[in-house]
């Protein structure tokens, strides 16, 4: 679904990423683990297509596109979505008009037929459900006065109504407390399919615990030092990032 | 930051949509201003002699005066002297007896802008008074107003069949010196609407005018005034677009509104004349001195405004609050981009007792455009607990655009509680591509940012205004967004 060959790419003339490697198969999840600063996000946002980012080299495929060559709401009609890490306030916007504006541009792209207010509400309460969330929180404007939790269980809901085929999820267990993190796993859960795929990003292995994962690469200073499966997300936090950057050295 | 100006530029660049010109022979009188000219337009609206000598003083104060300069605006002098002060069309210069009557050509203009008063007539519960160039050329509705007492009409045919209602507010709101612009169109003014809404009616329609300015070097001049008598209730609505023109074109409107005690009146305004090309040429340039008097106690006049046309706004829509607990509301959208400039807000003018204003201002700068907030909140020393509470917020989209808010606090009452609050903020990348990575095209982001920032103002729009203003506004960014 996802080949990412030799990625080299940074901002304002930086490299941040020195050379990735990824395929990324249907039905698999994947967890980007790694310190602060080693080009999680930036790996997140190339993919989603955030322009500011230059890719020197190397190419990114998706379904045999070359997904460089899209811009971001193409990438999001073609299946692609991204859970924010800091998820963007719209005021005035309410969340439920957002969502169908994006929800019916991604159906206008496919060719399928827009749903009206009627279905689309009817299509969302049952999302809402997943989520444990409040209906009240459609009405308000996207993300403005939301807690930290409230805006990346929002993520997860608009997740759970666009339904994408690959899932890049960019922090989304930060600032989470316990419950809200079963919640917003059980979400991710919840939507897992044979024809999708999940890229995880996150810096701590407790999200893993409830999404687990079926490869875990660690990635340090823009290069994945290491992939494993789930045991790799384990020793990282018995061991910490140290412990797997002098083994890599 | 280069990409999102390149997104933006791409974005941008479509033409004026309403830039045509309809082809009517006018019946016009040669550019300039003088007594004679006055006395030329005065008599050809059969006006009587007190009006004329209205006029005449009007312009011997004017030329007394000098043009304020005062506002965040610029612009190459005007020469009063080369513009044209009276154009009528000529197939209507003896008045239309019905819609068959109106040179087809104009209907037609009328259904290009969307207008089709055919329609309306039967479908929308919109009373039009059409106001094309200088004359009215078709008043709908009327019979089903008249039949509430309900006065709705142009000016000019005010002037014949009510001269005592138009004798007695003519001026009384904004007089004839209040300032140079209005001067001015006292002296020329060549017409507009007039509504009177009589005691305790509750007007059933949404009184609505389109105005367009269509010949070439014509000044337009409207004088629009609404008298609200006790009790009544009201809610007019005014539209316009204009065709492309290189020239610049001055337009100097008067509005005066009266309300009565418990009267209500509303006034909103969508405003997409021609703001010129992106290099600043051509555009109207728009003097309009609009000023509501809530003269009974508990009366309420609202303003709502969608500025999204012209080269120069200099608008400042204004209440001036005598009755004890009367209302004044301010609620406005203004667009500037390309090479346009808006200085634009309001003046609340706190006399009576209990007196309560609300002032929302949305002002929306793009490319090079400047977009400025002037208001002003005056409590005077009878104004006991007066209250008003100011917000003034700017979306700047791209870099080289403005926004400057110059608020004004005269408080003379200690027991007034007076709130102001600016925020300024930037549609970021971030905002974009949140909206984007959903699937919204750029377009359809920056629409939705957009009306989500106007979204306090365009509830105050009556219903079938408010999807007319949120399109156009959509149309106006689309064109100038870069």
């Amino acid at each position: 679904m996802l080949e990412i060959r030799n990625l080299k790419a940074g901002i304002d003339g930086k490299t941040i990423l020195k050379g990735i490697d990824l395929t990324v198969n249907a039905g698999e999840v994947h967890a980007i683990m790694g310190p602060n600063g080693s080009g999680k996000s930036t790996l997140a946002q190339i993919i989603a297509g955030r322009e500011q980012f230059e890719v020197s080299s190397g190419s990114v495929k998706y379904d045999e596109k070359d997904l460089l060559e899209l811009a971001p709401e193409e990438r999001a009609c073609a299946g692609i979505f991204m859970a924010f890490q800091y998820p963007v306030e719209i005021p005035g916007v309410s969340n439920s008009y957002f969502l169908r504006s994006a929800l019916n541009s991604q159906r206008r792209a496919r060719g399928e037929q827009e749903l009206d207010a009627f279905e689309f509400l009817t299509f969302i309460q049952e999302r809402m459900a997943l989520l444990n969330l409040h209906e009240e929180l459609l009405n308000r404007p996207v993300n403005e006065g939301f807690s930290g939790g409230e805006k990346k269980r929002n993520e997860i809901f608009q997740m759970a109504v666009l339904e994408p085929q690959l899932a890049v999820l960019d922090e989304t267990d930060s600032g989470l407390d316990i419950d809200a993190l079963r919640v917003v796993a059980s979400g991710i859960n919840s939507l897992r399919r044979e024809d999708n795929a999940t890229i995880v990003v996150t810096h701590y292995q407790r999200l893993l615990n409830y999404v687990v994962p079926d490869f875990v690469h660690v990635l340090v200073d823009g290069r994945i030092v290491r992939s494993g499966d789930q045991q790799l997300a384990l020793d990282l936090e018995e061991h910490g990032y140290d412990h797997i950057i002098a083994q890599a050295a | 930051m280069n990409s999102e100006t390149e997104m933006l530029r791409e974005y941008a660049e479509r033409d004026y949509q309403f830039g045509f010109v309809t082809d009517v022979e006018t019946d016009t009188v040669p550019a300039g201003l003088s007594e004679d000219v006055i006395r030329f337009i005065s008599k050809r609206k059969h006006e009587p002699k007190w009006l004329t000598t209205w006029r005449l003083e009007a312009y011997r104060h004017w030329l007394t005066m000098e043009e304020p300069h005062w506002a965040n605006i610029e612009y190459d002098p005007i020469n009063y002297q080369d513009i044209v002060y009276y154009s009528a069309p000529k197939s209507s210069a003896d008045g239309p007896k019905s819609l068959d009557d109106v040179d087809p050509e104009l209907i037609a203009t009328y259904e290009k802008l969307g207008i089709p008063l055919h329609e309306r007539e039967k479908l929308a519960g919109v009373a039009v008074d059409a106001v094309f160039d200088s004359v009215s050329v078709a008043t709908t509705f009327k019979d089903q107003l008249a039949a509430q007492g309900i006065i709705f009409c142009s000016f000019s045919e005010a002037v014949q069949e009510h001269p005592e209602l138009v004798r007695k507010y003519l001026g009384s709101v904004v007089p004839r010196s209040d300032n140079f612009f209005a001067a001015l169109n006292s002296a020329v003014f060549t017409d507009g609407s007039f509504a009177y809404i009589p005691k305790g009616v509750q007007c059933p329609l949404e009184l609505s005018t389109y105005f367009r300015i269509n010949a070439a070097k014509t000044g337009q001049f409207e004088r629009t005034l609404i008298i609200a008598d006790e009790g009544s209730c009201v809610s007019y609505l005014e539209g316009c677009t204009a065709p492309m023109r290189d020239e610049n074109q001055l337009h100097a409107a008067v509005v005066e509104l009266v309300a009565l005690n418990d009267a209500n009146i509303k006034y909103s305004t969508v405003q997409n004349w021609y703001p010129g090309n992106e290099d600043g040429v051509g555009g109207i340039f728009n003097f309009v001195t609009k000023r509501g008097a809530c003269r009974g106690s508990n009366s309420r006049i609202s303003w709502t405004q969608v500025e999204t046309g012209s080269a120069i706004t200099w608008k400042y829509p204004s209440c001036i609050l005598q009755g004890d607990n009367s209302v004044g509301e301010f609620y406005s959208i203004a667009l500037s981009a390309k090479r346009q400039q808006a200085d634009t807000g309001t003046k609340m003018v706190h006399i009576g007792r209990n007196t309560r204003s609300t002032i929302i201002s949305k002002g929306i700068s793009a490319q090079w455009g400047q977009n400025s907030y002037r208001g002003q909140v005056k409590i005077l020393k009878k104004a006991e607990g007066a209250r008003n509470y100011s917000q003034c917020d700017s979306l700047l989209i791209g870099e080289q655009c403005g926004a400057h808010t110059f608020p004004c606090l005269d408080v003379q009452n200690s027991s007034a509680h007076v709130e102001h609050e600016a925020s300024t903020s930037k549609i970021g990348e971030d905002q974009l591509f949140y909206c984007q990575q959903r699937g919204n095209s750029l377009e359809d982001s920056i629409n939705l940012i957009v009306n989500g920032f106007c979204k306090e103002v365009f509830r105050e729009l009556p219903m079938e205004f408010a999807v007319e203003a949120q399109k156009l506004l959509e149309v106006s960014l689309e064109g100038s967004v870069g």
